[in-house]
């Protein structure tokens, strides 16, 4: 078809990427109109990946954010060195390159008016991956949240611990969730929205705990990877296999909210919160 | 006449050892060292999970909940058991025996023993990651003290799903992972016939851990393994069981909760910069 090679042609020849792609549907996606649709695609709704502080731009009101405990940054306490390299050199190179400092941004502001505290992944950040630093910041906000008696909501993307960190990373699920525990205990709200991907130790720890757990479309989320299971079972896995859909249909999530209905969708399941703590 | 030296091991034998056959598993403590098990099934929503048991049990003159991995001895044990791998209604089961403990008092003892939670797909329909997350989360709260001691393989959530305890045991030849070394191999050095490398690199070894700061007490095994000297290592768990227990048996209740809030928020290695 002639102009499917025109396209393909204006592609190659062009630096800067005029069409995105869609991972799911492949259809080719004008990139202002990808953006203006918040990463989503306008024809299948497939909710393409979003950096924490575009996340944290779509949920405040304007003026409103203040970022928190962003002088956390991660240490290679395991000396830790495989086939590609250094620990060391993979996050000082991820530093660079998000302009962030660990896998969680955290703060707090208003949405639609409602004061909250939250934490926000990255998995343009080693994966989004669960690290003494990323647990850190998570157990401080939900601290922050305590003793400010404020909701706190965590965005999860990740594909798990850090194995980088050793054990050290797998106590960071114990961690938070004890901050959790204490949230749950003062009666404080905690929501958790679940994006794609939201797997291992983060699903198995704070994702799964919130009062609410959300999620977007077609996220992919899971405990052990497909692969592994199918290698355990010898049987191939249903094509909705650990989607948002899944999870929905086996009672695991509350909903699944489209990201341009996110922020309306929070604020109102906060405003039915009505208690008085002190 | 001099101490026999213990051979320095690398990660990679500790791992073996870990897993040798002749291993004693929780089935074997529990004949040596607790009396008057009560064992307590279900879960009460599914099913009966083999791979994790549970009950009322004593050691010494202490009452406590004993709940543990069992992997089984001898094949056809080992598939009952599925090797120890608990599936969502073992980590049901063991929360609901917990939540029995704190209701009648009494302090728990978790025997830790696991390749991993099971990655099957019956398991990730009723909830793997929610059933290990509740019990996270709820542990961090019980009301009652909990001793936690990893016997052979701590793999990972499968092992943390029962093992938030105020005290962490690891006996000298066991092992603690977020991976096991074959997965790590096989995604950080692209082929899981690096797991040797992948176990130093992990830091998975008690010792390993105690240096980190990570566990609480290294029960040392006798000659080349516990597996060699079931009576010794018996002994050798049940004393510090007993001890553990001792020091918190003053404890009260905002104790034990901020103290043990205290010990998981310290856990984890960062930079903080100005």
């Amino acid at each position: 078809m002639a102009w499917y090679s025109e396209l393909t042609a204006i592609k190659k020849k062009s630096k800067e990427d005029l069409w995105i792609k869609c991972k799911k549907c492949q259809s080719h996606i004008y990139k202002s109109e990808w953006e203006e649709n918040l990463n989503v695609c306008p024809n299948c709704n497939y909710h393409g990946s979003i950096t924490s502080y575009e996340r944290i731009n779509l949920l405040f009101d304007k003026n409103t954010y203040k970022e928190l405990f962003n002088n956390i940054s991660p240490i290679d306490s395991l000396k830790f060195i495989d086939l590609k390299g250094s620990y060391k050199d993979k996050y000082e190179t991820a530093i660079k390159k998000t302009g962030i400092s660990e896998s969680v941004v955290t703060g707090h502001g208003k949405i639609n008016n409602i004061e909250a505290v939250v934490a926000v992944m990255d998995f343009r950040f080693l994966g989004g991956s669960l690290g003494s630093g990323t647990g850190e910041k998570i157990l401080r906000a939900a601290n922050y949240a305590y003793d400010n008696n404020l909701p706190y909501i965590i965005f999860s993307a990740s594909g798990g611990a850090r194995m980088q960190e050793g054990v050290l990373s797998l106590m960071q699920m114990a961690k938070t969730c004890a901050g959790v525990a204490r949230l749950n205990k003062k009666n404080i709200p905690y929501i958790s929205v679940l994006t794609n991907p939201t797997t291992g130790g983060v699903s198995a720890s704070y994702a799964m705990m919130g009062d609410l757990n959300i999620s977007e479309p077609g996220a992919l989320i899971a405990f052990a990877g497909r692969r592994v299971i199918e290698q355990t079972i010898g049987e191939k896995l249903p094509d909705d296999f650990q989607t948002s859909e899944y999870l929905l249909k086996h009672g695991f999530i509350d909903s699944i909210i489209d990201r341009k209905n996110m922020k309306n969708y929070l604020s109102n399941v906060l405003s039915y919160y009505s208690r008085e703590i002190n | 006449m001099s101490k026999n030296k213990k051979a320095i091991l690398s990660a990679w034998d500790v791992v073996n050892i870990s897993r040798h056959p002749n291993r004693p598993i929780l089935q074997d403590y529990l004949s040596l060292i607790f009396t008057n098990f009560v064992e307590l099934h279900g879960d009460r929503f599914f099913s009966d999970d083999l791979a994790m048991i549970g009950g009322f049990a004593e050691i010494g003159d202490q009452k406590v909940m004993l709940i543990g991995h069992n992997k089984g001895k001898k094949v056809n044990e080992n598939v009952e058991r599925n090797f120890g791998m608990a599936k969502p209604d073992g980590y049901r089961k063991a929360l609901r025996l917990m939540k029995l403990a704190e209701r009648f008092n009494i302090p728990i003892i978790t025997i830790i023993d696991t390749p991993g939670a099971f990655p099957g797909l019956e398991a990730e329909e009723r909830g793997q990651a929610e059933a290990i997350a509740k019990n996270l989360t709820e542990m961090a709260s019980l009301e009652v003290p909990i001793i936690c001691v990893v016997i052979g393989e701590g793999g990972s959530g499968g092992a943390l799903g029962i093992g938030v305890g105020d005290k962490i045991l690891m006996l000298s030849n066991s092992t603690y992972s977020v991976i096991s070394p074959e997965g790590c191999a096989s995604i950080l050095w692209r082929d899981a016939k690096f797991a040797p490398d992948a176990a130093e690199a992990l830091n998975l070894t008690a010792s390993a851990l105690h240096k980190l700061g990570v566990i609480d007490e290294i029960i040392e095994e006798p000659g080349e393994g516990a597996h060699t000297n079931y009576g010794k290592i018996a002994e050798s768990v049940k004393s510090s069981i007993l001890s553990n227990l001792e020091i918190y048996k003053n404890f009260s209740v905002e104790e034990l909760i901020q103290g043990r809030f205290e010990k998981y928020s310290g856990i984890g290695k960062f930079s903080v910069n100005n």
